[in-house]
């Protein structure tokens, strides 16, 4: 079943874009990801305009973690101070990207760039996940004592808050940080940033991993919302045609994929995790040194 | 239907004053509409060459049609080894190409159309493209030319239908044009050519505009002319369906 899409200016299957979508949304439920960092690559294989799978894929992450997020709730599993702290970082980190965006372009390197971006972050937090979640599943198999929180540096910080959900009492500015940092790639990437911030918040700010999904999609829900707005007043690139496609099978599929990441121990859904960023991360990279078929590729149309 | 429509555009063809054989022509619609379901679609394309006097013997007849979408600047990049990985380092603007063109013929254009004339009425698709400069600092443009008509040949926006005019009698010609699924709005412009030993005597040229229709057309005028507006739409719909799907899920649980 063919459909053009009126942004896009593409005719495509929509029973392949519905697959996709639903695909996508297992894993977005399962590791608390908005998984644009699979969707967006994906949309560019099946020949939508970047610019317009870049915007319309925010717009999708919205109704995925939306859905999500809502499942979490009900659950309990959302710190919502936390959530909000990392928020206010990320809207600030979004309206820094969208700037840094606008440089690249400018210079004329942005693709390039990007993937590359995209290869060291895959690469390295894949890699820090997958021996992380080795050592602690190693760890749960010779049971012994651990402590409750490590001490150091960060517990020095000014503005302490009582983060109840997550069982913190910490500064705000490592977890606000934590936002801008997500903000800034999530323009630059067009990704939720979920898949750098669950790693962050679990490694960096100490959270319970039992929280960090649902508040990682929290934040998801809001700096994509606001991505999409600002995507569609600027640049015209939000495909509504296809991004209702893809709700329709993300939403599904992150229920299902909520429900899946219920039942797995945290150790093993995070070196599932691990092992997904790395793949990606590796594809793209192998992109980057394998000879291209074709040295030339055609720029972008410019959309009046 | 047909010869009402030959009739119709007996009257609104401009012959050329010098020409004693003059082409014309019509087509078998007058508007492409973008439907959601879009597929692509098919220009059927007729006419007549209309004569005074008897045709002058030996030399043969032939036509061209031709059928461009909206020029635009296109750019063309190509990618380059550096420090073991592969970048885009040089880039061609070419200033204008069509989004879609394609050529079709009774004979094969080389036979059939002079060098010179080729280039003066912009005819084969490397003429179209070529028409236009490159930066002097790129030492083989040809090749980004190349470049860009390979891959929009490879996505079946430009053609080559060679052959494929019917011509009856050295008179009455008829053909028939793809248009892709993957076309772009605008108005195309349809152009057919009398060629008569390597030159062409006469040349008919038309437009049709493409055109979205229906949903399509109010969701890229919204998205044009209301983007905030458009833009939190795009948001509420999420917000819409990600809710509706996490009620009927716990409803379902």
């Amino acid at each position: 079943m063919q459909i053009y899409l009126p942004i896009a200016e593409v005719s495509v299957n929509a029973l392949l874009l519905f697959g996709l979508g639903g695909a996508v949304g297992v894993l977005s439920g399962m590791f608390g990801v908005g998984g644009g960092f699979l969707m967006t690559p994906l949309l560019f294989l099946i020949g939508i305009p970047p610019a317009v799978a870049v915007a319309t894929e925010a717009n999708q992450i919205v109704a995925s973690s939306f859905s999500g997020a809502l499942a979490h709730y009900r659950r309990k599993t959302i710190d919502l101070h936390m959530g909000i702290v990392l928020l206010a970082g990320g809207l600030v980190g979004s309206v820094i990207g969208v700037e840094i965006f606008a440089w690249l372009r400018a210079v004329g390197q942005v693709e390039l760039l990007v993937r590359v971006c995209f290869v060291l972050f895959l690469g390295v937090i894949g890699a820090l996940m997958f021996v992380e979640s080795l050592r602690a599943i190693r760890r749960a198999r010779r049971p012994h004592r651990r402590k409750l929180h490590q001490h150091h540096w960060i517990h020095g910080l000014p503005f302490k808050m009582k983060f109840r959900a997550s069982g913190l009492y910490i500064s705000a500015i490592p977890p606000f940080l934590v936002g801008v940092s997500v903000g800034i790639l999530a323009a630059i990437m067009g990704v939720g940033g979920g898949f750098i911030m669950v790693p962050a918040m679990i490694y960096l700010i100490g959270m319970p991993t039992k929280v960090v999904i649902g508040t990682s999609l929290f934040q998801i829900v809001f700096v994509t919302a606001f991505t999409t707005v600002l995507h569609a007043s600027t640049n015209q690139t939000v495909d509504i045609a296809l991004a209702v496609l893809l709700f329709i099978g993300g939403v599904l599929g992150a229920q299902i994929g909520t429900r899946i990441g219920l039942k797995l121990p945290a150790e093993q859904l995070r070196i599932l995790l691990a092992i997904l960023v790395l793949l990606v991360g590796a594809k793209l990279g192998a992109d980057l040194l394998i000879t291209p078929d074709d040295p030339f590729t055609i720029g972008e149309r410019v959309i009046q | 239907m047909r010869t009402i429509s030959i009739i119709l555009t007996l009257v609104i063809a401009t012959p050329m004053a010098t020409a004693n054989e003059v082409v014309v022509a019509a087509l078998s619609q007058n508007r492409i509409s973008i439907t959601a379901n879009f597929d692509g679609s098919e220009i059927f394309l007729f006419g007549a060459v209309k004569r005074d006097t008897p045709p002058p013997p030996g030399d043969r007849l032939d036509i061209i049609a031709t059928v461009a979408g909206p020029l635009e600047p296109v750019t063309v990049r190509r990618k380059t080894r550096r420090f073991g990985i592969w970048v885009n380092t040089q880039a061609v603007e070419v200033d204008l190409a069509p989004s879609f063109y394609s050529v079709a013929a009774t004979n094969a254009l080389s036979e059939i159309l002079g060098d010179t004339e080729d280039l003066r009425h912009k005819i084969s698709v490397d003429r179209m493209i070529r028409s236009v400069g490159a930066p002097s600092d790129i030492a083989n443009a040809a090749e980004f030319t190349d470049a860009l008509i390979r891959k929009r040949r490879a996505a079946g926006l430009y053609s080559s239908r060679l052959g494929r005019i019917d011509l009856t009698e050295d008179t009455l010609f008829k053909t028939r044009i793809a248009l892709p699924a993957n076309l772009v709005e605008g108005n195309y412009s349809v152009r057919i050519f009398l060629v008569r030993d390597k030159s062409v005597i006469d040349a008919h040229t038309t437009e049709i505009p493409v055109q979205k229709v229906g949903l399509g057309r109010w969701i890229y005028s919204l998205a044009h002319e209301r983007p905030t507006t458009y833009g939190l739409l795009a948001v509420f719909l999420a917000v819409i369906t990600g809710w509706l799907a996490s009620v009927l899920f716990r409803r379902a649980s």
